[in-house]
């Protein structure tokens, strides 16, 4: 408690100065993706699942933004509940029909349904298609506020980021993060308990569905444009990198994993052309073969080992990351006619 | 290699199934012709023993020589090529294959003068023959025992590592397996038999040995049988 | 003029011909899946990656090299098959002891870097295979015409599904392969060199998506991203089909390429998402796919 304290205490100096030191738009970007990170942490780092569709999310949630507030004129917060309510229904939709297969079908259908979603926007003209949808207005929070100023928009969006952050902090730390934590480790153990684990699932799900909303409201506020991309499974896939980069199963590990991909994205963009995806690429599977607990995962140990001298290393409270390890049901299909 | 050296040994055996630290030392010999029981309590280490002869564990250090050659690094499929036949403790009868299939599946050793025909094996186990067709899964469990020991044979592998074979199996089945490992003892088979049910072990042994902690307690050769009852049931828990 | 639902019957027919044509790739696609996620339980993100580097080195052999088309239907699945060997020792060999999807993962980035890389030398425009002399032009079949070269590609592709099949299911090596799916240590301890039997499993799965991609070149517009969303297109199909039987794949495949001719038909604009829509459906009625798992 104390430590979440210390850490709580730094993270909002840190946020306090940073603008003065980062690009605001960068910084607000990069918190966006934060959010966006974390809240696919929560399902992926502890319950287990790896859904490979985030972006449909992510990218709804900003048209949905864009379209109500251009459009018809909301003010940015009923855009953003707005954005929020459309990806929990999303989420539970998409949620519902992914559960009902295990393992690797999971992420294959979350992939698929993803995909889908991208297919169905790209055909609303009202959306820009192809185009993307210009044009987002800051607009006056709450009628009052003016967010057209960086520095004002820079306060809302920190302050989102950690009441999304205090959120996930919340969930991880409570009896039904806890359950979470058990199907990620042993689901049939969780079953033979008594858990009725598809709902624990479905609810992590679409919990980390809003939250993800949430972030792509903010994103398309920041950046006053969205486009398909932000729907296209690579999209999927960069949130993916920055969670397993920065330590999957821990609660800094997104935040660190996406300022990082995000800030080595902007300083490539203008230098390397299209080799930008090959590099990122190369450091997902780096990642995956050598740094599979993250920035954090690993630093945490470096740091155990070294606290500790050369005897066992405490089990911690904070789960490390590596958690997706134990896989649940797999299905092991045997090839036959 | 020499007729006098062993045709299996193990020395300083430690072996891991991921953090688990299973065996402790294991230290044995086995020679040309000869049945070894390795007996104990569930989950003292006998099944973790065969399997790390086979470099089937996690991870394994000491030294475990098969033929004269020390296999400590080798990879599976390697150690089984020196003429090594395994009858895991689930059979492992695969059921995407029939009966048949499931017997000419694993390939014949080089060399091996062991090798027994498919006819050779039907002669042994006539059961497999009338249900050669069938699908794996759909033979009874005394059937895939056989079945399991039928296919190591055909490889002409002679250095037979059994895990409890007798297990779940009725009594008549029992003892036609046993006749069948005294048959191959008398071919100059070198059997290694992990068994929950000594007086099944006992009569085909030339020496037992009682597994507790992952470490060899206790040796008993078979004229010593009588004296050393009381502490092999005692070491049992029967 | 004859007309069927409305649409004339030449019209219904051809559409027919070109959903059927890409239900074959969709089933040589979701077939070499299917076995490598059967023996290495890795489902290969990138093998839409190793279809377009197939139909891409058909080109370069062709414009660069001279080689003919026929010639590149044997050489191409070899080399890319050698490809694919190099990157599972490389790469895929230190995964199997972990969670499935880290072997999703890796290949997710293995593809972005050889579509990233092909793009960085090639660009996104499309570039053009001619159909090779013998297939040019158009057969008769009676109750319409159909480019020559469509029935070659679909009856090329029934036939590699049909050596497949052959091979798994009636040979040795099938049924070594098939054991090895099921229990992989036990037939390491009869003697079979199991991490050969993996490296040429995945080597011939992508040989098989190269082979795919080679029928392809005259067809497609040949650029850096179509192998992007047929892996996902063949996702979708095994999601359907389930990845426990060859047959299955292969059905499903055609089914699926045949249901998406028809809806060009009739709603073209749902043709690229309907494969999509079954997927939802058959999750909600038969949620374990329509041929069910394996065991």
């Amino acid at each position: 408690m104390k430590r979440t304290l210390i850490l709580g205490v730094l993270g909002i100096a840190a946020l306090a100065v940073a603008p003065m030191v980062v690009y605001p738009i960068l910084l607000m970007k990069i918190l966006c993706f934060a959010l966006f990170a974390s809240a696919f942490n929560l399902l992926v780092g502890y319950t287990g699942l790896l859904s490979f569709g985030h972006a449909a999310f992510f990218g709804t949630a900003g048209y949905m933004f864009g379209a109500t507030t251009k459009l018809w004129g909301f003010s940015p917060e009923l855009g953003l509940l707005v954005s929020v309510a459309v990806s929990t229904v999303l989420g539970c939709l998409i949620g519902s029909l992914a559960i009902r297969r295990q393992g690797i079908y999971f992420s294959m259908i979350t992939l698929a349904l993803s995909q889908l979603l991208y297919f169905a926007i790209q055909q609303i003209p009202m959306l820009g298609r192809d185009d993307g949808f210009q044009g987002i207005p800051r607009g006056m929070l709450f009628g009052v506020i003016d967010l057209s100023n960086d520095i004002t928009l820079y306060v809302v969006i920190a302050v989102c980021f950690v009441l999304g952050i205090a959120a996930v902090i919340r969930v991880v730390g409570s009896p039904f993060g806890q359950v979470l934590e058990a199907i990620r480790e042993n689901e049939p153990r969780a079953i033979s308990l008594g858990y009725a684990v598809n709902r624990y699932k479905l609810l992590a799900f679409t919990l980390s569905a809003a939250l993800t909303g949430l972030a792509g409201g903010l994103k398309a506020l920041v950046i006053s444009y969205e486009s398909l991309t932000d729907l296209h499974w690579g999209t999927s896939g960069d949130v993916i990198l920055m969670t397993l980069l920065g330590g999957m199963g821990t609660i800094l590990g997104p935040v660190l994993g996406s300022a990082f991909v995000i800030t080595l994205q902007n300083w490539l963009a203008d230098k390397v052309g299209e080799w930008v995806s090959v590099i990122i690429g190369a450091v997902f599977l780096c990642c995956v073969l050598l740094f599979r607990r993250g920035f954090v995962g690993e630093g945490l140990a470096i740091w155990r080992r070294f606290a500790k001298g050369r005897s066992q290393p405490r089990v911690s409270a904070r789960p490390a990351a590596h958690s997706v390890t134990q896989s649940t049901f797999v299905e092991q299909p045997t090839v036959h006619v | 290699m020499a007729l006098t050296e062993p045709i299996l040994a193990v020395r300083d055996l430690n072996a891991w199934y991921g953090e688990s630290h299973v065996l402790h030392g294991i230290e044995f010999e086995v020679h040309r012709s000869e049945c070894v029981s390795l007996l104990g309590r569930n989950g003292a280490g006998r099944t973790t023993t065969l399997r790390s002869i086979l470099g089937l564990t996690d991870r394994r250090t000491g030294r475990v020589c098969v033929f004269g050659e020390d296999t400590a690094r080798w990879p599976t499929h390697r150690i089984a090529r020196l003429g090594v036949g395994f009858c895991p403790e689930e059979r492992g009868i695969f059921s995407a294959l029939t009966c048949e299939e499931n017997l000419m599946l694993p390939p014949v050793l080089k060399n091996s003068q062991m090798a027994m025909s498919v006819e050779e094996i039907y002669e042994i186990f006539p059961n497999l023959y009338e249900r050669r067709r069938s699908p794996g899964m759909k033979l009874s469990g005394g059937e895939q025992q056989m079945l399991a020991l039928g296919r190591i044979l055909r490889t002409g592998a002679s250095l037979l590592l059994l895990d409890e074979i007798s297990e779940g199996l009725a009594p008549v089945i029992v003892q036609t397996l046993a006749r069948a490992i005294k048959r191959l003892k008398s071919k100059g088979y070198t059997i290694l038999l992990v068994e929950q049910n000594f007086r099944f072990a006992a009569p085909l042994s030339d020496r037992m040995l009682v597994i507790e902690h992952g470490q060899v307690v206790e040796t008993i050769n078979r004229s010593e049988l009588g004296e050393k009852m009381p502490r092999l049931q005692e070491l049992l828990g029967v | 003029m004859e007309t069927i639902f409305g649409v004339p019957l030449n019209a219904f027919a051809g559409q027919l011909v070109l959903g059927l044509v890409n239900g074959c790739f969709y089933a040589i696609l979701s077939l070499g899946l299917a076995v490598i996620f059967g023996l290495l339980n890795v489902v290969n993100f990138a093998h839409g990656a190793m279809y377009m580097l197939g139909a891409y080195l058909a080109y370069v052999l062709l414009t660069m090299f001279g080689v003919p088309y026929w010639a590149s239907l044997a050489i191409v699945p070899i080399a890319v098959g050698i490809l694919g060997v190099v990157l599972e020792r490389a790469f895929l060999q230190w995964l199997y002891k972990l969670d499935h999807i880290y072997g999703l993962l890796a290949t997710f980035g293995l593809a972005t870097i050889i579509e990233g890389l092909m793009r960085a030398q090639f660009g996104v425009s499309g570039q053009r295979f001619p159909v090779p002399e013998a297939l040019t032009g158009a057969t008769n079949l009676g109750f319409m015409m159909v480019p020559t070269y469509r029935i070659w590609v679909v009856a090329a592709s029934l036939l590699a599904c049909f050596v497949v099949w052959l091979l798994i299911e009636r040979t040795r090596l099938g049924a070594t392969l098939r054991a090895g799916t099921q229990n992989p240590k036990l037939v390491a301890a009869f003697g079979v060199n199991v991490p050969l039997l993996v490296m040429c499993t995945f080597g011939a799965g992508v040989g098989l998506a190269a082979f795919a991609g080679v029928l392809a070149a005259p067809l497609v517009q040949i650029n850096p991203l179509i192998g992007q969303s047929l892996t996902i297109t063949v996702f979708a199909v095994v999601v359907i089909g389930g990845m426990g039987s060859i047959v299955g794949s292969v059905v499903t495949g055609l089914a699926l390429g045949v249901v998406e001719g028809v809806t060009k038909i009739f709603y073209p604009e749902a043709s690229a998402t309907v494969v999509f829509l079954v997927m939802v459906l058959v999750l909600l009625l038969r949620p374990a796919g329509l041929f069910g798992k394996g065991n």
